[in-house]
This record gives structure tokens, sequence and C-alpha cells, in this order.
């Protein structure tokens, strides 16, 4: 039968392979924005996990506002994304450091 | 058996497209893979009986955010074979990263197990919908993280305007004030003379 423990594993998984992405794709930060999205995901696995098997439904509330949350993260980032690559042509993340002061 | 067989099907694809997302060499393909990857995720929370949850990780992530990106990934004409070179460099550090946290996550769990369970008794199953369910106690209990909620949404919406907007200089636009200080008299008038009588201007 399928436990809480599948489901933890999964999200687990599912983390690792989200950090793993932002150290893979240091330069591209679309990449680490979809990295950040999957961990998002993850513990909003957790979240739903969590609320089934302990008969709470706060957990799914809480999901909803992580939701909320990474869809504002998702349109600011891309926004900033956006006049950056229109000052710069470029999305490397090494180029970030000369926007200083 | 269906939901068992179910599980492992969402499970295995969740992360088999959770991998392509990050290993995709074309970032159209990535996010394709993280469309696929949020399909199979709100399969596993149908399972789980958060059927509110599962359609709006559907209608919010699929239907917003990864189109989001998908314009984005086309719209800037990146040059994303140069934004690779490091990959193979972090490639050691990342896993060993990884693998570190992973191993913290085994250890967590483990010891979640071998501690008392709390809350473990399972309550007994409500007739009530799940949406319903949610809808009293977002509506009542968590009513000011509701409506912050949404104030955060709408912080984003005009900080995503105002980040992007640009006005152009050679736009014409309409100009209302001069519509209205308009005049008859320097109008343009339609006159139609007659013959050898000529215009009085």
């Amino acid at each position: 039968m399928i436990g809480l423990m599948h489901y933890l594993a999964v999200a687990a998984i599912l983390f690792t392979l989200g950090v793993l992405g932002i150290f893979l794709n240091r330069r591209n930060i679309i990449l680490m924005l979809m990295a950040i999205e999957l961990i998002l995901l993850a513990v909003n696995i957790n979240l739903v996990a969590f609320s089934a098997y302990l008969g709470d439904l706060t957990g799914q509330v809480f999901a909803m506002f992580v939701l909320t949350v990474a869809a504002a993260e998702a349109a600011i980032g891309l926004a900033i994304l956006v006049i950056f690559f229109r000052r710069r042509g470029s999305i490397a993340v090494d180029d970030v450091n000369r926007m200083r002061g | 058996m269906i939901a068992v067989l179910a599980f492992y099907l969402f499970a295995t694809l969740t992360i088999a497209s959770a991998v392509a997302v990050i290993f995709a060499r074309n970032p159209v393909h990535s996010v394709l893979w993280l469309i696929m990857a949020f399909f199979n995720a709100a399969g596993l929370m149908l399972l789980l009986g958060a059927e509110f949850i599962a359609m709006l990780l559907v209608i919010v992530y699929v239907g917003a955010v990864a189109v989001l990106f998908l314009f984005i990934v086309m719209m800037l004409n990146i040059d994303f074979a140069a934004l690779r070179s490091g990959f193979s460099k972090n490639l050691p550090f990342g896993l060993i990263i990884a693998l570190v946290l992973l191993a913290e996550m085994v250890v967590a769990v483990s010891a979640w197990k071998a501690g008392p369970v709390t809350g473990g008794v399972q309550p007994a199953a409500t007739t009530q919908p799940n949406i319903e369910a949610l809808g009293e106690l977002l509506y009542s209990r968590f009513l000011f993280p509701f409506e912050i909620a949404g104030l955060i949404l709408l912080v984003a919406m005009i900080g995503a305007i105002v980040l992007t907007h640009r006005s152009r200089g050679d736009a014409r636009g309409q100009k209302v004030w001069r519509q209205v200080d308009r005049r008859p008299d320097e109008a343009i008038k339609l006159e139609q003379p007659k013959v050898g009588e000529g215009v009085k201007l």
C-alpha cells in the first residue's frame, strides 16, 4: 500500500533535483527559475501529503499560499530578466555583478 | 491496486520529467518537461484526495507560469550554447551538494519515524467535498492570510508591469486636450462657391 513515506520520497527526490539544477545551470537564469519552481513543487507535495495523512486541511491551505508566492515570484523574476536582457543583451548570471550602484 | 499503479506511474514520470528539465539542451524542451512534471504532480495530488490543489496546479502552473516561461524563452534571443559552458565544471560540486541534501532528508525522515508519531490517528472521512472544506477553512480561519495572498498577487502584477513598461519616444498617441480645445473658427470649412464669385477668406 502507498504510505506517507512514498510521497515524502518523491518530494525529497524532486527537491534534490531542483537544487542540483540550480548548481548545474549556474549561468542560465531561466533554468535556475525553473529549478526553483521544481523545489516549490516538492514543498507542495510534502504539504499536501502530510495534510492528507494527518487529516488536517491546513496543509492544503498552505500549499495554496506557496502556489501564490511561486506565481508572483515567477512573474517578477521574469520581468527583471526581460529588462536585464534589454539592457545587456545577455542573461548570464556572471554579468549581473556589473550592476553596482 | 490501481491506486498503487497510478502512484508509481505519476511518481516515476514526475521525477523523470524533473531530470529532463535540468538536463535538456534546449530551454524550450525544458519548459515542456516542466509542464509534464506539473501534470504528473497534479496526478499525485489527486491520488491524495486534494482535488482542488491538483486543479489549481494545472491552471496556475501549466496555464500561467509555464506559458510565461515559454514566452520569455522564445521572446528573448539568447545564445543558450554559451550559457551551458559551465555545465560539466559544476557537475561534481552540484552532485555532491545534491547527495548530501538527499542523505540529510533520509536521516530526517528516519528520525521522524523513530520518534513518537504525532497525530497518526486518521480522523473519520467526511462526506464533505474537498473544495467545500477548503473554502470554509479559507474564508474563516485563514481569511487574513488569504487577503495577504491577494495583495501579493496585486503587487506582483503591478511590479511586473512597471518593470517591463517602457515609453517609446516615436509613438504617436491620441492628444485629448487638443481635441477638446478645438473651436469652430479654426476648423476647416467646406464651401461650394458659385462660378465667378470666388471665396471670401
